[in-house]
């Protein structure tokens, strides 16, 4: 499942107003009924606009994982990414800023066919963006490109002239670059013990000597 | 009669095969050492009803009036005995009916189970007779919640649902089961406690550098102040924070839920924090060097203007649950963790010492509050009586030995400010939420949490008038619950901001009220109204004395004020003494 754009509020993600930016949270959490409403009223709470949200499978079975993407200064983010691990069903919040991932977005373009047979330019330009037939019909036909949201946004603006049909864009996935995945905190998690690594506490600094009484 | 009771209990334990969902909602509750539920039936809820007929020596359930009634009850019930509060409702209306009382126990930590009745599953969806969507509805307002749609899922799901509410920071939970599965047959085991969930982790674990990153500041400090809230009582540790405070030699003051986790005249107790709380706690938070912020969430009614809010001084906040920490105040040093464990290591830590000028500070400030605002509330010149010296009086006849039960307005603070507590878990009061209402059926459960303890419920006579109706629970199960009405003829509180605020615009705070001493006599209840000084305290002793529940009205001034005050918007140090 996934919802991209929450609603179609005018308001660009790289304004970046009064230090806000892009950040993207990825929250790993057990697969339960009614947990997506739980995270999405965090953010509904506080009138923050969630830009896009995606839920799929992660590596870990039986572990979930979103991605959302918000747009907010970065110690919001990280409030809401504490308020979020609040929830008992999520195990982890991670939140980063666009150089710490790898992301992309899925777009579909319907297009008459007819345009396209006819018109070189038109084939040249899906050829540039690297756009790739999916559906070809005789009425229409459907082109899909992945990137980031220029790239899906400039086929559109290229496209346009020509009568683009319907357009749809995907949620952004991403993976964070310097994640080891998920399977070892799975691991700790499934101690009745807590392990050190649990607790994320930046003022710490890796340093987990263990006070025991 | 008594033995088939026994017989058909016993039965139930052992049985290894089949029982129905509801006998399973039972045996859970059971289980996990619940015998007091608050409730109210309903069509879909019935079959749970029906098997609580068959358990009546193991499970008492209280018929409260009305389900706000019920939640609070077990709110009260909670907070006066340290243990989980039980409901049942129905659905729809009957489940709607708590969201007041989930809303007040989750911004106050407080454990409570609530089980409620669903339609159906296969109508779930339908708009049936009914139905709502419960879950949805509470989810914000619950530490957890879930619906239960086959009978299987019971034991463990009920495990899960009490291990949640009283571990790490306590809250409500509320499980929706359906009817079909509260009837089903299943194959029953037997019931297992939940001790650990992926997931949850309840308490975050103690970093050894932290305790000594904080003690060395304390250590280091010339002007340390400390600041306590719930967390104490939560965690049971008020014998770990007086050992702690002691050896610091620590001044110490107290949010509204913090108030009887410390002994009110204890030496180095300065007194209430916040809007009404006491002058030298506010104007000193910006003036102490290092602020120790103990199982408090630095709510805006204690801290005032966050920006100007104890700028100067190093904060050290201990707090089990990490989202509190640097949530509004920003710390120098988080000490993540139960403060039932991270006191001890501290105090373990921390050179013994005595700011006695620092103390004499407060004790300056406290003077000066005295002579403007305390002395004209406790001994008033006034004809008609004070709030101030009501609670007074009663605190020379109970010795500070009562639990107070407040419902919110003026006659909460003022209650706060003056009532006197030797014991923890006797000031029972809705302090995040504010819930008007709250008093009277939190008073009922308090009581039954608590019943060797006198129970005395201060309320005003508009918050009195909010769930009135539980006076037919105190009359059914003859709840000795002591209500004091401070009769101010005003919805006092607001009356007081639009005297101070709104240039004296009253606007619909003019509240009537019954004669509440006839209402009360309708539910077979004994009581009087005063309104003479010279028959206060024989009045209070009567009511102390009577046997069972008793309500006493007072009538007291109609535009007094609660001060000192700090105005909304202004910083602690602006506090206003009249
Ligand atoms: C359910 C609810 N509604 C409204 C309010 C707002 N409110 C806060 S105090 C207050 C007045 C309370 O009047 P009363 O019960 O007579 O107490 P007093 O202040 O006079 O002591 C009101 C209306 C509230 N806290 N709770
Ligand atoms: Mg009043």
């Amino acid at each position: 499942m996934s919802i991209a754009k929450q609603n179609n509020s005018a308001t660009h993600t790289h304004s970046g107003i009064a230090g806000k930016h892009d950040f993207t949270i990825t929250v790993y959490t057990e697969n339960q009924v009614g947990l997506l409403n739980r995270i999405a009223i965090i953010f509904s709470r506080r009138k923050i606009n969630i830009e896009s949200l995606n839920v799929s499978p992660s590596e870990a079975e039986g572990i979930h994982r979103f991605t959302i993407v918000i747009s907010e200064t970065e110690e919001v983010v990280r409030k809401l990414c504490r308020q979020i691990e609040k929830q008992v069903e999520v195990l982890k919040a991670y939140y980063n800023t666009d150089d710490e991932i790898i992301w992309q977005e899925m777009a579909l373009y319907k297009v008459p066919t007819d345009v396209i047979t006819e018109k070189v330019k038109v084939e040249r330009l899906l050829h540039q963006h690297g756009a790739r037939a999916v559906v070809i019909r005789k009425d229409y036909t459907i082109f899909e490109t992945t990137g980031h949201r220029e790239e899906t946004e400039g086929l559109i603006k290229a496209l346009e002239p020509y009568g683009l049909i319907e357009f749809v864009r995907s949620a952004r996935v991403a993976i964070i670059k310097a994640s080891h995945g998920f399977h070892e905190k799975l691991k700790e998690f499934e101690q009745t013990e807590p392990g050190e690594e649990l607790i994320e506490n930046e003022f710490l600094d890796k340093q987990d000597e263990v006070f025991t009484m | 009669m008594e033995t088939l009771e026994i017989t058909k209990e016993k039965e139930v334990a052992n049985a290894t095969q089949n029982i129905s969902g509801s006998q399973a909602v039972l045996e859970a509750f059971i289980a996990e050492g619940v015998q007091t539920i608050f409730g109210y039936p309903g069509g879909a809820i019935m079959p749970i009803y029906d098997a609580l007929y068959d358990y009546p020596n193991k499970l008492k359930h209280i018929l409260v009036r009305h389900e706000q009634g019920a939640i609070h009850a077990a709110q009260g019930f909670a907070r006066s005995s340290g243990k989980v509060g039980a409901v049942f409702a129905t659905s729809g209306p009957g489940a709607t009916n708590l969201v007041t009382g989930l809303a007040d126990a989750m911004i106050d930590s407080t454990p409570v189970v609530c089980v409620t009745g669903q339609v159906f599953a296969h109508l779930l969806g339908t708009d049936a007779f009914q139905e709502t969507d419960v879950i949805n509805i509470t989810a914000p307002v619950t530490k957890w919640n879930y619906q239960i749609t086959d009978a299987t899922e019971i034991p463990h799901i009920l495990a899960k649902a009490f291990y949640i509410a009283r571990t790490g920071r306590p809250g409500p939970v509320l499980i929706d089961i359906t009817k079909n599965a509260q009837i089903q047959k299943f194959d029953y085991e037997s019931y297992t406690k939940c001790e650990h969930i992926r997931s949850y982790r309840p308490k975050p674990i103690v970093r050894k550098q932290y305790v000594e990153e904080a003690a060395q500041l304390i250590n280091e400090a010339k002007k340390p102040f400390v600041i306590f809230g719930q967390g104490i009582i939560l965690g049971k540790a008020e014998k770990e924070f007086k050992a702690f405070i002691e050896k610091g030699g620590l001044p110490a003051a107290w949010t509204v839920l913090g108030l009887s986790a410390l002994p009110t005249d204890h030496p180095q107790n300065v007194g209430m924090l916040g809007m009404h709380g006491n002058y030298g706690p506010n104007v000193l938070t910006n003036e102490c060097d290092v602020l120790i912020a103990i199982g408090m969430r630095f709510d805006d009614r204690v801290t005032g203007r966050l920006d100007k809010y104890a700028k100067q001084a190093k904060v050290i906040h201990l707090d089990i649950d990490p989202a509190e920490i640097d949530k509004n105040v920003k710390s120098t040093v988080p000490v993540w963790g139960d403060c039932k464990e991270t006191l001890p290591m501290l105090t373990k830590l921390i050179d013994k010492k005595d700011h006695t000028d620092w103390l004499n500070k407060f004790h300056e400030f406290t003077q000066k509050e005295i002579d403007i605002v305390i002395n004209k509330e406790l001994n008033p010149t006034t004809e008609i009586m004070t709030m101030g010296e009501v609670i007074k009086t009663l605190n020379e006849l109970t010795n500070g030995d009562a639990i107070i039960v407040t419902d919110v307005g003026q006659h909460q603070m003022v209650a706060c400010r003056y009532a006197k507590f030797n014991q923890s878990k006797s000031n029972i009061t809705s302090g995040g939420l504010g819930t008007m209402g709250f008093g009277l059926p939190a008073a009922i459960g308090a009581k039954l949490g608590a019943p060797e303890r006198t129970t005395i419920e201060i309320v005003g006579d508009g918050g009195f008038q909010m769930t009135i109706q539980e006076l037919g629970t105190i009359m059914q199960y003859k709840v000795d619950v002591k209500i004091i009405v401070l009769n101010n003829q005003f919805l006092g509180m607001v009356r007081q901001w639009q005297q101070l605020f709104n240039d004296k615009r009253y606007s619909f705070v003019d509240i009537q009220s019954p004669d509440f001493v006839q209402v009360a006599k309708g539910y077979g209840i004994a009581g009087q109204s005063i309104k003479d000084r010279k028959d206060l305290k024989a009045a209070l002793q009567e009511m102390l004395d009577h046997k069972g529940s008793y309500l006493l009205e007072v009538m007291v001034g109609k535009e007094n004020n609660v001060f000192p005050m700090v105005p909304q918007g202004c910083s602690v140090s602006e506090i206003r003494l009249q």
